[in-house]
């Protein structure tokens, strides 16, 4: 039995919202399925139109206030992610990628993720394949497999009541995995880090890196033993 | 403690009258400024450089060296230099001149410069700033404490019995400051040298410049230059002052919306609260201010930025008048009562570093030999050398 922390980021704006509708769908699956697996879920949610007025600080300036700063954190801690947006003019809203762009780049990595959208028409479909998902494979985030999309005719249709099971079933099996965990506890330093990303915990500093050796005093040469022809070799 | 401002040099529409000045405008007013910091009782003035519209300050140290000339008092320093695109035997060169022309009233801040476009330029590529700046502040710390260099790097063609003239004022080199936000490395720099380290404190919430400045303290002290608290620091800032902070609300808030580093992001309120910007009656800015010292410890230097963003001129000297009249004396006297003994009150001035490298002793004055067309053979082409050749061989 293991508590894990479920994270649901919503950009849809109207209320209510289909987009949330559906969020919320998945996120009850998630936590009935994890519950039948003997584990207690607790959920986040993440309104994105909450983060409205915030949103040009961050984008501009990089100045995160106090709503930005606590989606941050919750993301930073969580288990798992269902990521849901509307799509508009053929793509993902602008606030949900603006979110994820204002995002240090190894704040979600390894998290297994949801993605979810909704739109007016099917023909808005592999918006969920061929845009979230590059976004979150830079971020190096695991969307499940099972891609979750809801037009208007799939609302009646209870095919999409079975592509939510599926994706809540492998969101659950690979939370139960511990992967993101693993990664963070065993390969994190392979990854690229600036100095206080991930969310402000990245805070180790690599002394021993040629920068910091040309930092103090020395140089960027290559050293005599990488250059056969090196007169200083003995 | 110093007090002091810093220009970015922007010239920029004054966004109520819709005038924008002329670089020559721009330039005399600047002039201006910098004498009536001295007039006020402030320390210090710093100009940055940039190289691209709408800036002037492309040439710091004929300002600097024009400044130092109309002022007595004055320390005159730069934020900041650009350690990436300027070559570092020319900047040994002419900060030493500078050097010589203020009486040793100066310093400089180095930085990177952050404007793609620029390194090439000048023949250099942004994607090599780190380690530009890296090397080419190792190399100029060597040509200000060495008479001859010999050098090979990776970005500038090698140096052999190379004497960068004059010589620092009394052979003491100018203090430097590394000014950095962001990279740790530049923080490591400033330790391993024993030099000063600067935050420009203004974009950001003070937390993202708290744990490079306590990294600088702790790599400070194990360098060996002295304990945390010995650590010389320096901070930007930024305040607009008015005699109560409505008036001070109302008479800037043009000036912030339509400022090219903030306009159209957030409002000025929440830049207020979120980062180091006071805009207030002259107490509000001291307690802000004030806030400084007790998230980065005692610190040397603090620097105001106030005349950008198109405040027109009689403005500026106003807000100097404010500052140097309302709420630098208090802060002075705050800051000197709440200073721990083992910090020092003050970065270190020429007179100190000339005490720290002689004592008692009178310093050294360079004096040249006669030409002999090259500085290889021998120790140094200065008369004092102990292993100056005295006679050379004729043909």
């Amino acid at each position: 039995m293991t508590d894990y922390r479920l994270v649901v980021v919503s950009a849809g704006v109207s209320d209510p919202s289909s987009t949330r509708l559906l969020a919320d769908r998945a996120t009850q699956r998630v936590t009935d399925l994890a519950r039948e697996r003997g584990h207690a879920v607790s959920i986040t949610t993440v309104d994105l139109r909450e983060l409205l007025q915030e949103l040009p600080a961050a984008l501009s300036s990089q100045l995160l206030g106090p709503r930005f700063t606590r989606a941050i954190d919750a993301l930073g801690a969580a288990d798992a992610i269902v990521a849901a947006t509307p799509v508009y003019k053929a793509g993902a809203s602008g606030l949900f990628t603006s979110f994820f762009q204002v995002l240090d780049n190894d704040l979600l990595i390894g998290k297994p993720v949801i993605l979810a959208a909704t739109a007016g028409t099917a023909r808005h479909a592999l918006v969920v394949d061929e845009e979230m998902r590059a976004l979150f494979a830079y971020l190096r985030a695991l969307p499940v497999p099972t891609s979750l999309f809801a037009s208007t005719e799939d609302w009646t249709d209870t095919a999409l009541g079975t592509r939510i099971d599926r994706a809540a079933r492998e969101l659950v099996l690979l939370m139960e995995s511990g992967f993101a965990r693993a990664v963070r506890d065993d390969a994190w330093g392979a990854y690229q880090h600036t100095y206080g990303s991930a969310g402000g915990t990245e805070l180790d500093i690599d002394l021993d890196s040629d920068m910091m050796r040309l930092a103090t005093g020395g140089s960027l040469r290559t050293s005599a033993e990488d250059d056969p022809f090196d007169p200083r070799r003995a | 403690m110093q007090f002091g401002i810093m220009s970015v040099s922007d010239i920029t529409r004054d966004p109520v009258s819709g005038h924008t000045p002329s670089e020559a405008e721009r330039i005399k007013n600047i002039v201006r400024i910098a004498v009536h910091a001295e007039e006020v009782g402030l320390d210090v003035f710093a100009v940055g450089e940039h190289h691209n519209p709408p800036f002037f300050s492309s040439s710091p140290t004929t300002l600097l060296s024009h400044i130092a000339a109309l002022t007595e008092r004055l320390v005159v320093t730069t934020s900041t230099t650009l350690i990436t695109t300027n070559d570092p035997v020319r900047l040994a060169e002419e900060y030493a001149m500078l050097q010589h022309l203020s009486g040793g009233r100066m310093d400089l801040m180095l930085g990177r410069g952050n404007t793609a476009p620029v390194y090439p330029w000048f023949g250099q590529d942004i994607r090599q700033g780190l380690p530009l700046a890296l090397e080419n502040y190792n190399l100029l710390h060597r040509l200000w404490r060495e008479d001859v260099v010999d050098w090979e790097g990776q970005f500038r063609t090698p140096l052999q019995g190379f004497t960068s003239t004059p010589r620092p004022l009394d052979d003491v080199a100018p203090f430097v400051w590394h000014g950095s936000i962001r990279t740790p490395e530049i923080a490591e720099q400033a330790a391993f040298y024993g030099n000063g380290y600067f935050a420009n404190n203004i974009f950001w919430p003070k937390e993202h410049y708290q744990r490079l400045i306590r990294f600088y303290r702790q790599r400070f002290e194990h360098y060996g230059h002295g304990t945390q608290k010995q650590a010389i620091v320096g901070l930007g800032g930024q305040a607009f002052i008015a005699k109560n902070s409505q008036d001070a609300h109302d008479q800037f808030r043009p000036y912030f919306n339509e400022a090219p580093v903030y306009g159209n992001g957030p409002t000025m309120e929440d830049f207020e609260s979120m980062t180091p910007l006071s805009v207030g009656s002259p107490q509000e800015v001291i307690d802000k201010t004030l806030t400084f010292r007790d998230a980065f410890g005692d610190y040397q230097r603090q620097l105001f930025l106030v005349d950008h963003a198109g405040l027109p001129v009689d403005m500026v000297l106003h807000q100097l008048d404010l500052l140097g009249e309302h709420v630098v004396p208090v802060l002075r006297a705050e800051l000197e009562s709440r200073r721990d003994p083992e910090a020092p009150a003050n970065p270190p001035s020429h007179a100190d570093l000339v005490t720290a490298k002689y004592g008692d002793e009178s310093p050294r004055q360079p004096r040249p030999n006669a030409n002999r067309g090259d500085n290889v053979t021998g120790g140094s082409p200065y008369q004092d050398s102990e292993t100056a050749v005295s006679e050379y061989p004729t043909l």
